[in-house]
């Protein structure tokens, strides 16, 4: 188990703060964040390659924090590049094994096992050059994976890779955490963190500002900044007032000249309303719904989204729906139509500053 | 339209001149050189050839000059590595100590290592108790040539490491390799053009130095000076077999170094 504690490091005009989460073994543990937060700096230091500041770093009861970077057993994978040039992929794949003495016939066997493990077997006389991007990440994979490290660390391992080999490079991935290896994966990407991630970290400017299983993070984002990050455009700043007179426990929340009901306990303040794209309903007209919060507007944008069409609706705010192309071309939207948008009281989300 | 498409409808002034002014210092290099070979005919090379005084000098200096890139370069190349990736304190007055050698007339450099390996210095002194003379032998020679090429050799071998990406030596270190492993196996053959590069240009200017050699051992005589007193005792006609000789023998020795060097790049790929 990885424990990290209030690890800092500051690097002229950029720091990473009072950074702690753990890691339980098996996990598989992916750093999210934008670029220039600080994760790689997070991830050196837990290498070894950067020494922090203050801080601790423990493997189970050993502490770490300034171990040298071969004693860690961490294995290191980068985003690219980072085969030896010189030597084949056997040569790359046997380098840690041999680097522990091992007799030849042992760095034999484990180079052929994990060589067969990543797919990379028909690649092992080929030289780094001459093998396509998934290609050579497999081979780090395994480079990394034949020196029995008790960790696994990634670093943006398939940012540069085209789609299919994002996919294969998934799904081995996958499978490695399936078999019990432990994880540390830093990505800027909201998807790969979905589909990889057991637990996850957001990082924000240097810290670590939310910890915990992905459909906690993502369904219910503790700030703005997780929201926005994980693609919910329709956040915003304002401030929430108390419950009027028989109102339960639904707020009103107030951004500019518009009011929004919203179905939270939180105490009245500053903070940020965020509402799914999902959970917005489009109508010509306005309809007799639960839903408390209906606002007309104008269709300002329509575009193909990931799933679906995004239609944007100004209502004094810009608003992002996900509609269905049926639904698009039944209701007739194009830029100008006037809309009717309807959303609940409780799929809106209070977030205090 | 793209830069070499426009010039190559009109030829651009600006390029015309360049390439005026870039062929007139290959001329000013190629000719002197030029006027040398062809001045000198073969019969008079040949018999330099077997003069016995000049194979001597000649086999002298190649030694001599290995003998200083070889003996140097054990802690040459590990100060270029801590050059290229370490920071420490007084780094710029080290890297300035180095460029010495180069800024300084040879001949003062010849005088300041007589200063410290004459039977009157303190290393020469304690050299000669043990029945080892610097001056007016070989280990003089070396040492003035090592003196003057060094900074040529630290020079390549530092922008050769500094050219090698840092993760692949962190990859090493994570992988468990020892940092020695990781230097020898990592860090000197993904350098290894530039430091080829450095020993050849250290080597070459090893055997091309007059001033300091002339100074700390004028005899043995190694043959740039050989062919320095040939020319005040004889004059140029003299001179000239000799210099053409030991420029052919240097070159045959660049040439193979080069080829097998880049054999062995080859093999690796």
């Amino acid at each position: 188990m990885l424990r990290v504690r209030s690890l800092s490091k500051s690097l002229g005009d950029f720091a990473v703060q009072d950074v702690s989460f753990d890691v339980e073994d098996g996990d598989y543990f992916v750093l999210l964040g934008a670029s220039g937060v600080g994760k790689t700096v997070l991830l050196e230091m837990l290498v070894g390659i950067t020494v922090p500041d203050e801080g601790q770093i423990c493997w189970d009861e050993e502490d770490i924090t300034h171990s040298r970077i071969q004693q860690r057993r961490f294995g290191l994978v980068y985003q690219n590049q980072s085969l030896f040039p010189h030597m084949s992929v056997y040569g790359n794949i046997a380098y840690g094994l041999r680097a522990r003495r091992l007799k030849r016939r042992e760095v034999h066997e484990k180079t052929r096992v994990f060589s067969e493990e990543t797919g990379v077997t028909a690649l092992l006389s080929r030289m780094p050059g001459t093998l396509s991007g998934g290609e050579a990440q497999r081979v780090a994979l395994a480079r990394a994976l034949a020196t029995d490290p008790r960790c696994l660390l990634l670093d943006e391992p398939i940012a540069s890779l085209d789609i299919q080999a994002r996919g294969q490079m998934r799904a081995l991935l996958r499978n490695l955490h399936r078999r019990g290896h432990t994880v540390i994966h830093v990505t800027h990407d909201y998807e790969e963190a979905v589909s990889l991630a057991s637990r996850v970290g957001i990082m924000e400017h240097g810290s670590v500002v939310e910890v915990g299983v992905p459909r906690d993070v993502f369904q219910h984002p503790k700030s703005e900044f997780v929201a926005r990050f994980i693609g919910i455009r329709n956040a915003y700043k304002g401030r929430l007032l108390p419950p009027g007179k028989g109102a339960g426990s639904t707020a009103r929340f107030v951004a500019g000249e518009l009011t929004f009901s919203v179905l939270t306990d939180a105490r009245p303040g500053p903070g940020c309303l965020i509402v799914r794209s999902e959970d917005i309903t489009v109508s010509l007209a306005k309809n007799d719904t639960s839903a408390q919060n209906s606002f007309r507007g104008a269709v300002t944008d329509v575009a193909p989204a990931r799933l679906g069409v995004e239609v944007t609706i100004d209502i004094g705010v810009e608003v992002a729906a996900w509609v269905t192309p049926e639904s698009v071309d039944r209701l007739g939207l194009q830029l100008g139509t006037e809309v009717w948008i309807s959303f609940k009281a409780s799929a809106a989300r209070f977030i205090e500053e | 339209m793209s830069h070499f498409a426009r010039t190559s409808q009109r030829p651009e002034p600006l390029y015309l001149l360049f390439s005026f002014l870039g062929g007139a210092v290959l001329l000013f290099v190629v000719a002197p050189l030029a006027g040398m070979v062809l001045k000198t005919s073969a019969p008079e090379i040949a018999k330099t050839a077997v003069d016995p005084e000049v194979r001597r000098s000649v086999a002298l200096t190649l030694w001599t000059s290995m003998a200083a890139t070889a003996i140097l370069s054990v802690g040459a190349i590990p100060l270029s590595y801590l050059l290229a990736r370490k920071q420490f304190l007084f780094k710029r007055v080290v890297t300035s100590i180095i460029d010495l050698p180069i800024v300084i007339p040879h001949s003062a450099a010849g005088i300041a290592i007589l200063g410290i390996i004459s039977g009157d210095s303190l290393m020469g002194a304690a050299a000669e108790r043990v029945g080892f003379r610097f001056v007016g032998g070989p280990a003089g020679i070396i040492t003035a040539m090592a003196f003057v090429s060094l900074p040529f050799l630290i020079h390549a071998a530092r922008e050769g490491f500094a050219a090698v990406p840092e993760r692949l030596e962190m990859a090493a270190l994570s992988l468990g390799a020892s940092p020695t492993r990781m230097f020898l196996t990592i860090s000197v053959p993904l350098a290894w053009r530039s430091i080829l590069s450095g020993l050849i240009l250290m080597w070459a200017r090893g055997l091309s130095e007059f001033g300091a050699v002339a100074v700390v051992a004028y005899h043995p005589i190694v043959t740039p000076v050989l062919i320095y007193e040939r020319f005040g005792a004889f004059g140029l006609k003299y001179a000239r077999p000799i210099s053409v000789l030991f420029i052919a023998v240097c070159l045959v020795f660049f040439i193979v170094v080069r080829l097998l060097a880049r054999e062995q790049d080859n093999a690796a790929r």
